[in-house]
Parts: C-alpha cells; structure tokens; sequence
C-alpha cells in the first residue's frame, strides 16, 4: 500500500532522473489549473509563490494577518548548505550522511540525498532575493558550525535566520498577488479537506474576521501548514501553531507518519512559574561557544561564577568527548534531564542547567560575542533580567519540533491523491530527529525547487478536469460538518477553557510522551487523554459569538490536539526500541544511551484514522538501506 | 501585584467602542504582558464574559503580530521593545493600566484590540521585492557583498511590520515601515537595479492606502521594536526627490 516511488539507481542520480522523466504542463494549460496552498511560512510561501511564477491560479491562507507572520519567521540559527565554501571538506555525500545519522537511521535515503543536493541552490535563491546572509570583510558568505556535525555548513542572519528567509519568501509571493497569479486570504484556517472520487478538490475555510465558512475549490491542495510542537503547551512554538490541517486531513484518508518523535530542544529559558504561556528558545548556535555544565555538589550555594572550575561538572564535555556542547539535540536535552532528575539541576525551580560564555569572553573578547548573539543576550535579559555577559545563561530542555507529519511518498504527495504537504507538516526527511538548521532547509528546498516538479507530474494528468465546482454534495456537506463541529463546541456551555484542557494535555504527554517514554507511562497517557477529552465534551466553555472569537478557534484546535494526542501515545508504544528522539526506558545500555533496534524497527510508522473511538490501524513502509550502513549513533 | 485596567472594547467596525475597567490582582511581576491578559481573560471567562481579543503569535518580539498602545504609548514604556516581551515588572503596584488598539485610518479596528494591517501588505505588492523567480539564481558568491553593506541591509531589513511606527505618529504615516524596505532592497547590489521603480511605486501605494505625509517629528524611530532608523526616511525621499527631478 505504502509506495514511497523513490526511482532506482545510484543516490547522485535519482533526482535527476525524475526531474529528466517527471510530466510537464504546458504554460498555456497551467493557467486553467488551480492550486490551493495552506499556509505561509517557508514551505507556503516558497511554493505559492513558485507556482505563481510558473503561471498556475494559486490560492494562499493563512491564520495570522498577514503571510509574513508565519511561525518560520522566529526561526534563530540558521540554515543548512553544503557549499563548502571554508573549505573543510563538506560536500553532498557527507551532508547526506550526517542527516541520516543525526536521524538515527529512521529517514529514507533517497530524500535525505534530495535534500543535501538542493541545499546550495536555496542559498543561491535567497541571497538573489536580497537576504543579508552574514558576511566576511571580504565579501563573500560566512558560515558556522551547528548540532550534530563537524564542518561549517549553517549560514545565518544574525540570530533571525528564519525571520529574512520568511521576508525573502513573503516578498517573492507578494510580488506575485500584486501580478494577480496568487489570491491571497490572510485570517483564515482550514477546516477540512474535501475529496472527490479519492481526490484532493478543495478546502473549507473560516474566515476568522466574519466567522463565514467558506468553500474553495481547487485541481490540488498542498498543507504546508507547521508542526504540531504546540501540543504540549509549554513549547517553542508560536501560540497559533497547531495540527488541525493536518489532522482533519488524516481523518479524510492521509495517513499520519511518526507522530510521536518531537524534537525537545536542549537550549530554551526555563519554565518560571504556573501562568506561562510558552518557553522561549535560545538559539542552538550559543552552543558554538557557551559551555554547559551543572555543579557537582547538589546543594551548590555559590553564585555560578564564584563555583571554581573543580566543582563544576561539564557533563556533555565529560560524556560526548568528540562532539561536546555540540552534541545532537537528542542527546543534549537527555544529558540535561538525566542531571536535572538526579537533582543537579540549579535555578529557583531547579529546573534548568548553565550555558556559560565566561571562557568564550575571555579568549575572543566581549565586542566578538557581542557581535555573534548581541540579540540573544538583549532578548535574554528582556526576560530574564538577568545579564549573561556576566554570569551564566540558565537553559532547560523545551518541545520544539515534530518530526512526524503527514505521510508522503518521494514526489511529498499524501496517501490521498492530489493532497501534498510540505515543510514541517510532512514526516519526510529528518528521521527520529532532526540535526539544527536542517529544517528551514527543509520548508524552502520542499517549496523552491521539490514541489514544482512533482507538483506538474500530478497536475499534467488533471488538464482536462474543469474547474472545480464547490456547489456539489461534497462541498456542502464537508461545510456543514464544519459548521455542526463549531455550534457543537459553541453550546456546551461548561465552565472550563480551552487552554485548561490543552494544558493538561500537555503536562500528560511531557510527563509521559515526552524526553523520556515508557510502556505502564503511555498506556496511563492513553487513558487520560480518553477521560480529558470526554471531559473536554462536558465541560468546555466559549463565550462569544461565531464571528471574530479565539476562544473558538482555540477549542477547535484543542479538539483536534485531544485526538492526535493519544495517536502519539499509541505511535510511542509500538516502537519498542529507541531512537533519536524517542527513548524508551526499557530499551537502553548500562550507560543509559539509547538502544535501537535495527532487526524490528527499521521502518516508518504510517497510522490511519479508524473512525472515533477504534484504535488507530498501523501501516509500515520498510526502510532500506543500500548506501550506507546503519552503525549504532555514537557522538563520544 | 494588584493592577487597575482600562481596556478598549469594541465588538467590530461597525459599534463604537468605549473603555471599560478591569482589576486584577495576584499578578505575578515575572509575567510578561500578554499572559497578563490571558489571566484576565481566564477570568472574565469564568464569569461568562466575551473575553478581550487581542492579536499575538509567537511572543517572542519577532513576528509583530502583538502591538497595542500601552499608557498612550506604542507597545508600553520600554524602549524598543515589543508588547510581548514586555514583562509585568515594569508597572507599579495598583498602577492603572490603558490599553487601546493601535489607531490610524488606514488600520481600521476589527474587534477590541485587534486592527487589520494588511495595508502593509499591499505596500509591499507595490514593489517591496527583488523581481526573481525560482531556480535561476548564481552561484550566491558570484557577487560579493561587504560584510558593512550587508549589516547596513540587514539593520533595515529587520523590521517586523508591527505597525508601531504608523500608530504613534500623529499623521499617521507609514514612512518608517516603507523605508525601511527600500533601503534593505536598495543597498544591495541584487536590490539596487530596480531602486528607482520601487521607491516611486511604493510612496505611491502608501498615499493610496491613507497614510500621512512624515513630518519628521521621529516619533516612529522612538517607539519602533527593532530600532529602525530615521535616516532610512531621508534616502527615500532623496531617492523620491531624485526621481522627479530626473523625469522632468
Ligand atoms: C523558536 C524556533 C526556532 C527555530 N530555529 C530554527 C533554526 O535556526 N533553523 C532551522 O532550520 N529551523 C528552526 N526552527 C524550525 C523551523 O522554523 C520550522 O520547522 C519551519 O520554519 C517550519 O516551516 P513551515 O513552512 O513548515 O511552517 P510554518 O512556518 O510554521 O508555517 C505554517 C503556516 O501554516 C498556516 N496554518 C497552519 N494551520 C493552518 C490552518 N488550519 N489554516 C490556515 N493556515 C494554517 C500558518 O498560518 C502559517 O502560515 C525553529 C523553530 C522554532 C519554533
Ligand atoms: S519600522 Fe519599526 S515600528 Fe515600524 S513596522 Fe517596522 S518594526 Fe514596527
Ligand atoms: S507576539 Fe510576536 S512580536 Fe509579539
């Protein structure tokens, strides 16, 4: 059933040969086809506006006012190329190998290769599209070193990479309303998927400043709608962030791959008391130069800079020798939980671990560090208070990313023909975890220069179908299911919010679907999450009308979260081993690193929606290795 | 602390709005702005109450989705500093609090604090772009960028079209947004070929979507969360200038 159509023959060649044999349609033909593309951020943007030039009808939505405020706009780091350019030996294969490493041997090669081989061009694209890279005097790109690898390879603005990739991207789509190729609709959210005979038509939408369900029609629909990291409430993410789009489109047939591997990302500012809404990252990039470490002696009462070098334990220094502070972002986060539980952890909570720069400062002076993160360290004390030029920034591990995603095959086409998805909303390139700067890479490459070949090999059969007409049965009844949905959880007038039961949701799946998993833990998670979401149905109150109302939109998503949830859970119980991102307890060394299980596992986990009520059915596509030999992860 | 709070509510563009009062206490000064509200609005939703809307995303002082006039101020009384991440502690004890949506012709409000600012979109349809399509780029290093220029590019370019600068000044002028833009575009020697189309396409866009005329009264540089620069307005209207001068 799974057909990943990954084209045979050596890695180098397997894109070529589908760009040199994928269907074309003729410019004169593109203009009667029409593409709907939710979301704006690099992946929405990036392909909207591709399809634009291209002379297709594009449709664009979003949720935020504007295209530009996509979550990808607070991106920090930076973003992945192998241009070589310090000339320290990088190139496609080794990028290649590093990602599927990183991944922990659990993405598919011939993606992982797409994705190394098109990195150059996306700083080509961005750099034409006036985006100020970091420079040398001289001139020319400059670049640094990132998690999880040992050359040069991460390009960066400042610490707003993903801000001007978004701007390059935003400014590109732009350029094409203004020329009419795109309609945009900024303030509105998908709500469902509609099929016709097996395919991807069209979309119905609320327009979140009337409140009016609307229907759109179109020859293909592309999600390129973000991650679902959100789920855990306390997260990196933006507050809109969510997994609506794709989970209301799982229900429609696309299956749903890997759901429960989220990145936690190892550098975020602790959670400081009950009423926070969200935990801020830092860049990983402070990792190039701060050093992390946690006090030896549990009940450490100096200030951290009166704690002498002796009394300091370093533990990633100490544990991961080759890569140190730079380890992958998996291993990080579990150094820093496994001293945190053993009670090392510092701060008022004792919650988080320090990221130091006094070494740094002395060998490279301030005015050097100033100019790398100055906007970290000014965002740092904004929140903080405190001034990490002077003593220690305070870290602790956050939900930051989801591998997991909606299914897709080789061209990013779903299980249900003529629905893609793109960038973050996809599970395709990153494997159980994701290596830093990979993943804007990822959403622009998705949208440059992947989907507008695949997207015309799809549409190239579909020139003959006529507009689509959104006054059919399944058009009208997809829009009174959305419109039954609203009243539904409009009317039944509990007493608890929306963000009561997302909270709780969260803390279940931190607790026990989170760093750290186990079999009794997800199997309680399960059940909770059953007992909150019946709960949810009783119990939940918006005030407000149908028009302009975030309570409503956020119930609809908490909704959606109380279901994906428990598929995470089931998705994390299967997978008896660890990997990247997912370690369960009963499946580890005697020095407490993961252990995979190659024999059993090696493949990806593709669930479908068995109807409310039924567990979810499992579906596996076997994972095949023939250019590299998966080896176990070691970053000692 | 215990805070007083005079919020703007309005239900849409059509109903006028007035100020209505709000306490809350038990405030934590840790809190930043907007979890402030989201307590207040746990509250009035405990009571049965429509709750404030207001419009935030990522508060991480990035995507410019937050600004409201905090005290007759743009994003409240820090220095360049969004309303997101500004934090509680910046208020005094039963300190009483204004909040109004961000006010301008060309950004009408839709509900309580939220306005539409999509003008700036359009103004960036007008010309705030380098005209390249996909997958036809050089090679990135085949045109050198000093590494000043490229500082300089990105100092503009790091505005996050929050609008501040439109709500504070008293004409009401997107001045500071749009030239932020055409100097990141222009400084660049990608940007630089089509300077003179963009600068004259985008004032003129910035008339059509109701703005006002700047002033120079730089109460937009002041207010402004990233710190834009005034000067940026000066090489626009130099490069505005330039342009008539060379059409007649
Ligand atoms: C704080 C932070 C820092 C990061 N730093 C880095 C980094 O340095 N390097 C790196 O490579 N990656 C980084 N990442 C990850 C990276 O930013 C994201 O994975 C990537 O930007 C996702 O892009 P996207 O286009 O897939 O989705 P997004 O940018 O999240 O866009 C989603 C879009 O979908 C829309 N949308 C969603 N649901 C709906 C709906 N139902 N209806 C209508 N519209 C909808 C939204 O409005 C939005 O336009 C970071 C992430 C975070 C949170
Ligand atoms: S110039 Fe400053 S105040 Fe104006 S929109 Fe940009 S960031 Fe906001
Ligand atoms: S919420 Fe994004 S800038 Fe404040």
């Amino acid at each position: 059933m799974l057909e990943s159509k990954i084209p045979d023959g050596p890695l180098e060649d397997k894109w070529r040969y589908y760009k040199e044999h994928a269907k074309l349609v003729n410019p004169a033909n593109r203009r009667k086809l029409e593409v709907i593309v939710v979301g704006t951020g690099l992946a929405g943007s990036s392909i909207a506006a591709s399809l634009g030039e291209m002379g297709y009808r594009v449709k664009s939505f979003c949720f935020q006012d504007t295209p530009r405020r996509a979550h990808s706009v607070a991106a920090q780091g930076g973003v992945n190329a192998c241009k070589n350019y310090k000339n320290d030996g990088d190139n496609i294969f080794r990028m290649f190998y590093d990602t599927i490493k990183g991944g922990d041997f659990r993405s598919r090669e011939g993606n992982v290769y797409r994705l190394a081989e098109c990195s150059a061009s996306l700083i080509d694209q961005a750099v034409a599209q006036g985006v100020p890279f970091g420079r040398e005097y001289g001139g020319y790109l400059n670049n640094r070193s990132f998690g999880g690898v040992q050359v040069s390879r991460t390009f960066y603005a400042r610490g707003q990479t993903g801000q001007q990739l978004l701007l390059g991207a935003y400014q590109a789509l732009m350029r094409q309303v203004h020329l009419g190729t795109v309609q945009l609709f900024a303030r509105h959210e998908m709500l469902d998927l509609v099929t016709i005979d097996g395919k991807a038509r069209g979309v119905i939408v609320r327009n979140l400043d009337t409140g009016n369900i609307e229907r759109h029609g179109a020859h293909a629909v592309i999600l390129a709608t973000g991650g679902f990291g959100k789920i855990y409430y306390l997260s990196t993410l933006a507050m809109g962030c969510n997994g609506s789009a794709i989970w209301r489109a799982h229900k429609k047939g696309a299956l749903i791959a890997n759901p429960s591997w989220t990145q936690i990302h190892p550098t975020s500012l602790p959670q400081s008391g009950e009423y926070q809404s969200k935990l801020t990252l830092m860049s990983e990039s402070l990792r190039n130069d701060g050093r992390i470490w946690v006090p030896k002696n549990k009940d450490e009462k100096r200030l951290p800079n009166q704690v002498p070098e002796e009394d300091r334990d370093y533990y990633l220094e100490r544990r991961y020798p080759a890569f140190g502070n730079l380890s992958p972002r998996d291993i990080a986060s579990r150094a820093a939980k496994e001293r945190i539980d053993a009670g090392y952890g510092i701060g008022p909570l004792k919650n988080a671990v320090y990221l130091d720069f006094s070494r740094a400062i002395k060998e490279q002076g301030e005015p050097k560090i100033r100019e790398k993160y100055g906007n970290l360290f000014r965002m740092y004390e904004k929140i903080t208070g405190v001034d990490a030029y002077k003593e220690p920034m305070r870290i602790s591990p956050a939900a930051h990313f989801s591998m997991g995603g909606l299914w897709v095959d080789y061209e990013l086409m779903t299980t249900i023909p003529g629905l893609f998805a793109l960038g973050e909303a996809n599970f395709a390139d990153h494997g159980a975890n994701r290596l830093g700067a990979n993943s804007l890479l990822q959403a622009c490459v998705d949208g440059y220069f992947i989907a507008p070949y695949t997207l015309g090999n799809y549409l190239a059969d579909e020139i003959k179908t006529p507009p689509i007409d959104t006054s059919q049965l399944a058009f009208e009844s997809a829009a009174a299911r959305v419109e039954g949905q609203l009243r539904a959880l409009m009317s039944i007038g509990g007493k608890l919010s929306a963000d009561h039961f997302h909270k709780t949701l969260g803390k279940i799946l931190y607790d026990k679907c989170g760093l750290s998993r186990s079999r009794e833990g997800l199997e309680q998670a399960i059940s909770e999450i059953k007992a909150l979401r019946q709960q949810f149905y009783e119990q939940l109150y918006i005030p407000g009308g149908m028009a302009i109302n975030s309570e409503l939109e956020k119930a609809g998503r908490v909704a959606d979260y109380l279901e994906l949830g428990e598929l995470m859970c089931y998705d994390a119980l299967t997978r008896e081993e660890s990997c990247g991102a997912h370690f369960r307890v009963e499946y580890q060394t005697p020095e407490g690193e993961a252990r995979r299980n190659d024999q059993d596992f090696s493949f990806i986990s593709a669930w479908e929606w068995a109807g409310k009520d039924n567990p979810p059915v499992l579906h596996k596509e076997p994972l095949k290795f023939e250019f590299v030999i998966p080896t176990v992860r070691s970053y000692k | 602390m215990h805070i007083r709070l005079k919020i703007w509510r309005q239900e849409n563009s059509q109903v006028a709005g007035k100020m209505l009062d709000y306490e809350l206490a038990e405030v934590d000064p840790d809190m930043s702005f907007l979890e402030m509200l989201d307590m207040l609005n746990e509250q009035l939703l405990g009571k049965g109450e429509r709750t404030i809307e207001f419009d935030h995303d990522c508060r991480e002082g990035i995507c410019g989705q937050c600004g409201v006039m905090i005290n007759g101020r743009a994003h409240g009384p820090l220095k360049n500093t969004t309303t997101c991440q500004l934090h509680m502690r910046s208020f005094g004890e039963r300190e009483v609090i204004y909040i109004e949506p961000f006010r301008a012709t060309a950004f009408p409000v839709r509900c309580d604090l939220k306005i539409d600012r999509s003008a700036l979109d359009r103004v960036i349809q007008a010309g705030g772009f380098i005209s390249v399509n996909t997958g036809q780029a050089p090679e990135a290093n085949s045109i050198p960028v000093g590494h000043g220029v490229a500082e300089a590019a990105f100092d503009a370019a790091a505005c996050i079209g929050c609008g501040a600068c439109v709500a504070v000044c008293k004409n009401s002028s997107a001045a500071l947004f749009t030239s932020a833009k055409i100097t990141h575009l222009a400084l660049l020697p990608q940007g630089e070929i089509e300077a003179r189309e963009r600068v004259q396409q985008m004032v003129d866009q910035m008339d059509a979507e109701g703005f006002g005329h700047c002033s120079n009264t730089e109460a937009c540089e002041a207010e402004c969360p990233q710190q834009i620069s005034v000067l940026h307005i000066a090489r626009m209207n130099w490069e505005y200038n330039k342009l008539q001068l060379l059409k007649k």
